[in-house]
């Protein structure tokens, strides 16, 4: 799986921000908000079907989150990490590639 | 010092010039239009420059924007009365919770139903917990001193906390006083440039503002906020001295006592009504009465120790509340009362429910004040605790 690219944020992050409480609720660290994990919403989860991809980006573009990243032959990648389980993705996908599926643990 | 016959209104709008404030976004309401409207001429003659006047669709937007503007780090003003500031109402807690030293002039204004646009204290007193300093002014002087005074206390870098200067519908809004006016130079010197806690224009250093605060954190941005009005109250008393030395008018007591030193009944109340109280004291004082007066200058923070160290001294209090609150009691006297509650201080307290909508407190109401207030001390017990004073009967 391709890296997240907020894995420094995430590092700087937990290393300068720590318990810090500004006056005001300032948040002075861009991107800080990827420390939240926000995985665990999901109640379907997309299940990808790499033989059916034309890798047209359509899932890269739309997904609000973002958690789809490209692989390096431009294949999307899915964070489960962050990954709320819209939908989105599935339902633009033009060649049914990606379906969604009851998550269970 | 320059010297002008302005009514309060007008004596807001100097201020805001003399403070140099950068920008104004506001929505004209019934009092507080002549305030925006002469701002508005300063920037049409060309009378002062770097100001940014935003006119706005609602009062709501109107406190959004200052808002925005104060993030930028800008000196920021609005004023507005009654319903206007029941609209902003959610802005309110926005301003104080993102700590923007937003200063406003609320002219104190009846609210509706049945429509008035005279004075009652209401309007302001019902925005009593959305982290504002509250002042009220009794004269159009307090309201010039007032808002200098608010940009410097508000800006400051222990409070950071949004400011109310309050004023009366008409009584002092419209009415012409004697108001003396600082030098330029002078202002300047007392209150020097914003330090903004954070500035949205300074992109060398990203950030966001109105972050979410999960129950792991949002009670500690809470305590910040209290911690930070009980900083103001020594703040308050600071810059209310200094601009005494300065400029001769002291500011320094937050309760602001009139011949109460060797008196048995004391007339507390707030803004423009504490002016005929004071007359009334000195009429009462050449007819043998042992009276005095409490004016509360600023109800947020509240003086607590200052009222406990009057209470003490003195056998009764009047408090003359020109608001409501229904179901309970004069918010004044609500306060006052409990905070002495828990202290060795108990005076006799009486509330009276006075000048509701704009009607006249007049020297002879006072006088049957005092009178009623008498009977009930040499008694030892109230006849009632709270006294719909004017009511018709």
């Amino acid at each position: 799986m391709a890296e997240s690219p907020f894995k420094a944020d995430i590092e700087k992050v937990q290393k300068e921000y720590g318990e810090k409480m500004t006056p005001g609720a300032i948040v002075y660290i861009p991107g800080s908000s990827v420390v939240n994990k926000t995985g665990g919403w999901r109640v379907f989860m997309p299940k990808f079907d790499k033989d059916k991809c034309i890798r047209c980006f359509m899932c890269y573009t739309l997904c609000p989150e973002p958690a789809i990243y490209l692989d390096e032959e431009s294949y999307p990648v899915f964070d489960y990490d962050y990954c709320k389980g819209c939908g989105i993705c599935a339902n633009e996908c033009p060649t049914k590639a990606i379906e969604m599926v009851r998550e269970t643990k | 010092m320059p010297k002008k016959v302005i009514s309060g209104n007008y004596a807001a709008a100097y201020a805001t010039k003399h403070a140099r404030v950068e920008v104004v976004a506001a929505y004209p309401i019934t009092p507080q239009t002549s305030i925006i409207e002469k701002i508005a001429e300063f920037i049409a003659n060309g009378e002062v420059e770097n100001l940014e006047y935003v006119p706005v669709e609602s009062e709501h937007s109107a406190m959004a924007a200052c808002i925005g503007a104060s993030a930028t780090g800008a000196r920021t003003f609005t004023a507005t009365s009654a319903q206007g500031l029941a609209l902003m109402h959610e802005m309110l807690h926005w301003a104080a919770g993102a700590r923007l030293p937003v200063v406003m002039v609320d002219v104190n204004r009846a609210m509706a139903p049945p429509w008035s646009v005279w004075d009652d204290q209401t309007d302001s007193l019902a925005q009593r917990d959305t982290g504002w300093l509250q002042f009220y002014a009794e004269n159009n002087q307090e309201v010039y001193d007032g808002v200098l005074m608010a940009f410097k206390i508000g800006e400051h870098e222990k409070v950071n906390l949004p400011v109310m200067i309050i004023e009366s519908a008409f009584i002092l809004s419209h009415t012409y006083d004697v108001v003396d006016m600082l030098e330029q130079e002078e202002v300047d010197e007392f209150l020097p440039p914003r330090k903004p806690l954070y500035s949205l224009t300074d992109f060398d250093n990203p950030f966001s503002i109105g972050a979410l605060g999960t129950p792991a954190d949002y009670y500690e941005f809470r305590y910040k906020i209290a911690k930070a009005m009980e900083e103001a109250k020594k703040i308050i008393k600071e810059v209310g001295k200094e601009f005494g030395e300065k400029f001769g008018r002291d500011y320094s007591q937050m309760i602001e006592l009139y011949k109460t030193d060797d008196a048995d009944i004391v007339f507390m109340g707030m803004g423009s009504l504490m002016g005929t109280v004071k007359e009334a004291v000195d009429i009462l004082r050449s007819e043998g009465y042992k009276v005095g007066a409490a004016k509360v200058r600023w109800f947020r923070p509240f003086p607590r120790e200052e009222l406990y160290e009057l209470a003490k001294s003195v056998q009764g209090i009047a408090v003359l509340d020109r608001n409501f609150s229904f179901g309970q009691e004069g918010i004044l006297f609500n306060e006052a009362k409990g905070i002495l509650y828990n202290t060795d201080a108990k005076p006799i307290m009486k509330n009276y429910i006075v000048g509701l909508g704009g009607r006249d407190l007049t020297v002879n109401d006072v006088r049957k004040i005092a009178n009623n207030m008498k009977k009930i001390i040499e008694k030892g017990e109230l006849d009632k605790e709270i006294d719909w004073y004017h009511l018709k009967r």
